[in-house]
C-alpha cells in the first residue's frame, strides 16, 4: 500500500512539473493554430497551415518579433467542431499560447471562439465568413470579408452582371456558413428585382442530388446558387449537367480548392464563385507570395493559403506593435490594425473586428482555368480599392499544381510509362496532400 | 408529369443501390440469423479497392483534371498498353474488388464471428458493431480521411426517354448488374448443392452438421458471397457517384438494412423490392416535401414495418417455436 502511495505521489509530482513547464519559457511567441488537417474539409486546413507556416518562417528568419522567435503549435481538429473546442481549451490552459489562429469553417470557429474569449487570448480567424464568429467577444477577429458582404456580392453579380431574374438555391442546411450565405444572397438578389423560384437543401456528405435537381429543373431558373463546399459542389454540378440543367452555378469561397475541378470537371465550365484573392493577380506583392509558396510547397496557393498567410502576418504585426505578450495588449494592437498591406487586399478592421476589403468573382473556364471576371464593390461595405488585378488574366491552376509539369521527382525516375501512371491519375490528391509537395519542394 | 417521371427514375436508380447492399445483409441473416453491421463498411472497402485497382489499371482519372498536360499523359498511357476505359475495365475492376472483399469477409468471419458463434446472438451482434467500427477507423488510417474521387471507368451518357425525362447509362448499368446478381444469388441458393447446404445450415445448424455438412465451410462461403456483393455495390455506386470516403458505408448500410427488413429479412427478392421502395420514397420526399426529412424517411418506414408487419413485405410469417 505504501509503495503504491509513493509511486502515485511520484507520478503526480512528475505530471505537475510537466504541466508547469510551458509557463517558464518566455523567450518564444507561442501561436496556437487549429485547422482541419483531416476529414471532409481537409484541403482547407492543409492550405491554411501551409500559409501560416510560411509567414512564421519569414518572420523568424528576419529575426522574429522584437527579437523573439515564433513557435507554432499546429493541431488537427479532424473537421469536427467539438474537437476544435477541445484543442483551443488545450491551447489556453495547457500550452498557454499568446494568440490563436483558426479555423476555416465558421461552425468550428464559433465552437472555439468562446473559449479564447473567456481566457482573454486573442483569436484571429483567417477565413470564417459567418458574422456570428466575431460576435462571440471582443478578443475574436477576422481578416476576411463576412458572409453578408460576400452574399451581397454574389447576389448583386447575378442580378446586375448576369441579368438573372429567376434563381434557384441549394443550401447545405446543417452548415452555418452555407445557411448564412444563402440568406444574404437571397436578400440581395430579391432586393435587386430577382425572384427565388426554387429553394432546396442537402446535407454535407450527401451523394445523390438528383431529386433536388429535378425539382429545380422544373422551376426553370436562370442561375443556381450553391453556397456550399467544394466536395459537394463538384458532385452537384456533375449531376445537374447529367439532368440536362445548363444554367451557371454560383457560389462563394467554399468552392476554392484544386479538387473542385477534379470532381466536377467540365460540368463546372461557365460557373462563378466569389473569392478573397486570385493567384493570377499581377500585383508584385501577390506574385512574390505565389512564387515563394510554389517554391516551398510545389503548388499554386489557393485563397485559403493566402488569407491564412495574411492572418498570420497581421497577428505577428499586432504582437510587434503591442511590444508585449499580454493578451489584452495584443488584442488592442490587433484592433488598431489600419490598412495592413496583405496579399488578399488592404486590411482594416471595422468596429465589429471584421476586415473590410474587396471581393472578386472568378469564372471557371474549360480545363479548370480561372479568370477574374469582376471586382465587386458591394454598396455600403466601404471597401478600400486596390486597382491591381487585370480582369483578363487567365491561367490554369490544374496545370500549375499538377506533377505532370515536370516538377514531380517520381516521373523522373525509371521508365516514364510505368511511373507516370499513378502520378497522372492521382494528381488531384497530390495537389492537396501536405506531405508530398512539402517533401519534394524544389530546393 | 415529366418531373414526376424523372423523380421516379431517380428513385429507382437510388433504390437499386440500396437493393444491392441489402442483398448481402439478407443473405447472411438468412443463413446465420446474424445482422452483419460491418456489411456497410465492407461496401466501403469494396469502393476503395475499386479506386486503387482502377488507378492501377490506368483508367482515365487523369483526364478528369481536364488539364492539357494531363490529358496528354493519359493519351500516352492508353497508347502504352494501359486499359482503355470501358465497360470491360469496369467489370474487371468490379470482379477483382469482389474477390478481395470476399477474402476480407472470410477473414472477418474466421477471426471475429466464429470465436463467438457458440455464445448468444447478442454477442455476435455486438461483435459485428465492433468490426464495423474497426473497418471505419482502420479505413481512415489506411486510406486517409479525406474524400477520394473515383476515376471514370466508362463514358457516361444520357438517354432521353419519353415525356422529357432522361436516364443515365451509369444508372442502367447499376440496375442491370443488380438484377443479374440477384438472379445469380437466387440460383446459387436454390439450385446448387452449396445452396442446399446453406439452406440446411439456415434451418438447423446442428442437424446440418449431423447430415455431414461442413458447416464452417458453408458459413465461410456465405460471408464470402455477401462481402463480394457488398464490394460490387461499392464499385457500382462509386461509378455512379464518384466521391468515396471511409465513412460512406454507415448511412447507406443502415438504409440498406431497413430495405432488407422492409422486404422481409432473409428473403432475396424482398431485399430487392425493399431497396427500390426505400429509394423511391426517399426521392419523392426530397422532391415533393422537404429534403430535411430525407434521412428520417427510411427509419420511419423501419418503425412502421416493425409495428405492423415485422416479417416484412415478402417474408414468411415466422412461427415462434414454443
Amino acid at each position: 500500500m505504501k509503495r503504491i502511495l509513493i509511486s502515485v505521489g511520484l507520478i503526480t509530482t512528475f505530471l505537475f512539473s510537466f504541466a508547469c513547464q510551458p509557463t517558464g519559457g518566455g523567450d518564444k511567441v507561442r501561436i496556437g493554430v487549429f485547422m482541419s488537417l483531416t476529414g471532409s474539409t481537409a484541403n482547407f486546413g492543409i492550405s491554411s497551415v501551409n500559409g501560416i507556416k510560411m509567414a512564421a518562417e519569414e518572420v523568424n528568419t528576419a529575426g522574429g518579433i522584437n527579437g523573439k522567435q515564433i513557435e507554432l503549435l499546429v493541431e488537427d481538429d479532424r473537421s469536427d467542431a467539438s474537437e476544435a473546442a477541445t484543442i483551443v481549451t488545450k491551447f489556453v490552459t495547457q500550452d498557454q499560447v499568446h494568440a490563436v489562429l483558426g479555423e476555416v469553417a465558421s461552425s468550428r470557429s464559433i465552437a472555439a471562439a468562446p473559449i479564447a474569449q473567456n481566457a482573454k487570448i486573442p483569436m484571429l480567424t483567417p477565413s470564417s465568413t459567418n458574422p456570428e464568429v466575431t460576435r462571440k467577444g471582443d478578443f475574436i477577429f477576422r481578416s476576411c470579408f463576412i458572409d453578408p458582404v460576400q452574399g451581397a456580392a454574389i447576389g448583386q453579380f447575378a442580378a446586375k452582371s448576369l441579368n438573372a431574374k429567376r434563381a434557384a438555391i441549394m443550401v447545405d442546411r446543417k452548415n452555418d456558413y452555407s445557411t448564412g450565405l444563402a440568406n444574404n444572397i437571397t436578400e440581395t438578389f430579391t432586393q435587386m428585382g430577382g425572384q427565388m423560384v426554387a429553394t432546396t437543401s442537402y446535407q454535407e456528405g450527401d451523394q445523390d442530388f438528383n431529386a433536388q435537381l429535378t425539382s429545380i429543373k422544373g422551376a426553370n431558373p436562370e442561375v443556381i446558387f450553391v453556397p456550399g463546399y467544394y466536395n459537394d459542389v463538384g458532385l452537384i454540378a456533375k449531376q445537374a449537367r447529367d439532368r440536362g440543367i445548363t444554367v451557371p452555378l454560383l457560389g462563394g469561397d467554399g468552392w476554392d480548392s484544386a479538387q473542385l475541378y477534379a470532381i466536377g470537371g467540365k460540368a463546372l465550365n461557365g460557373s462563378f464563385f466569389s473569392n478573397h484573392y486570385s493567384p493570377y493577380d499581377t500585383d508584385p506583392k501577390v506574385q512574390k507570395f505565389v512564387n515563394d509558396y510554389k517554391a516551398r510547397y510545389n503548388t499554386v496557393p489557393d485563397a485559403l493559403a493566402a488569407t491564412a498567410y495574411d492572418a498570420a502576418h497581421i497577428m505577428f504585426d499586432a504582437i510587434k506593435r503591442a511590444n508585449s505578450l499580454d493578451g489584452q495588449a495584443i488584442r488592442n494592437a490587433l484592433a488598431a490594425t489600419n490598412a495592413f498591406p496583405g496579399v488578399t487586399g488592404t486590411v482594416t478592421f471595422n468596429e465589429n473586428r471584421d476586415a473590410v476589403k474587396p471581393i472578386i468573382m472568378i469564372e471557371i473556364k474549360d480545363g479548370g482555368t480561372y479568370a477574374v471576371r469582376e471586382r465587386v464593390e458591394v454598396e455600403g461595405a466601404a471597401a478600400p480599392t486596390t486597382a491591381t488585378a487585370s480582369p483578363a488574366t487567365e491561367a490554369s491552376p490544374a496545370t500549375g499544381a499538377s506533377p505532370a509539369t515536370g516538377a514531380s521527382p517520381a516521373a523522373a525516375s525509371s521508365s516514364p510509362a510505368a511511373t507516370s501512371s499513378p502520378a497522372a491519375t492521382r494528381s488531384p490528391a497530390t495537389a492537396v496532400s501536405p506531405a508530398k509537395p512539402a517533401a519534394t519542394a524544389t530546393p | 408529369m415529366s418531373t414526376f417521371l424523372q423523380q421516379l427514375i431517380n428513385g429507382v436508380s437510388l433504390g437499386a443501390i440500396y437493393s444491392l447492399i441489402a442483398l448481402g445483409y439478407t443473405m447472411v441473416y438468412g443463413v446465420l440469423k446474424l445482422i452483419n453491421f460491418a456489411h456497410g463498411d465492407v461496401y466501403m472497402v469494396g469502393a476503395f479497392m475499386g479506386y486503387y485497382l482502377a488507378n492501377g489499371l490506368g483508367a482515365r482519372g487523369a483526364q478528369m483534371l481536364g488539364a492539357g498536360a494531363d490529358g496528354f499523359i493519359a493519351r500516352g498511357l492508353l497508347g502504352s498498353g494501359a486499359m482503355e476505359p470501358s465497360l470491360i475495365t469496369a467489370l474487371v475492376v468490379m470482379l477483382l474488388a469482389m474477390a478481395i472483399c470476399a477474402a476480407l469477409g472470410v477473414v472477418i468471419e474466421r477471426f471475429a464471428y466464429r470465436p463467438v458463434r457458440k455464445y448468444s446472438r447478442l454477442t455476435a451482434l455486438i461483435t459485428a458493431i465492433g468490426v464495423s467500427l474497426l473497418l471505419e477507423n482502420g479505413g481512415q488510417v489506411l486510406f486517409g480521411a479525406d474524400p477520394k474521387f473515383f476515376p471514370e471507368l466508362f463514358t457516361k451518357q444520357n438517354f432521353n426517354i419519353f415525356g422529357g425525362a432522361s436516364i443515365n447509362s451509369a444508372d442502367i448499368v447499376v440496375l442491370i448488374i443488380a438484377l443479374a446478381l440477384m438472379v445469380a444469388l437466387q440460383l446459387i441458393v436454390y439450385r446448387s448443392k452449396t445452396g442446399r447446404a446453406m439452406r440446411a445450415v439456415s434451418f438447423n445448424l446442428q442437424s446440418a452438421k449431423l447430415m455431414g455438412i461442413n458447416t464452417d465451410r458453408i458459413i465461410m462461403f456465405t460471408f464470402a458471397l455477401g462481402s463480394a456483393l457488398a464490394a460490387a455495390a461499392g464499385v457500382l455506386v462509386a461509378i455512379r457517384i464518384p466521391r468515396i470516403d471511409p465513412l460512406m458505408g454507415i448511412l447507406v448500410g443502415l438504409k440498406a438494412f431497413v430495405a432488407a427488413v422492409l422486404g422481409g429479412i432473409g428473403n432475396i427478392p424482398g431485399a430487392m423490392l425493399g431497396g427500390l421502395l426505400i429509394g423511391i420514397t426517399e426521392t419523392m420526399v426530397v422532391g415533393y416535401l422537404s429534403p430535411t426529412y430525407k434521412d428520417a424517411v427510411a427509419f420511419a418506414i423501419l418503425i412502421l414495418i416493425l409495428l405492423f408487419r415485422p416479417s416484412g413485405l415478402l417474408g414468411a410469417v415466422a412461427q415462434e417455436k414454443v
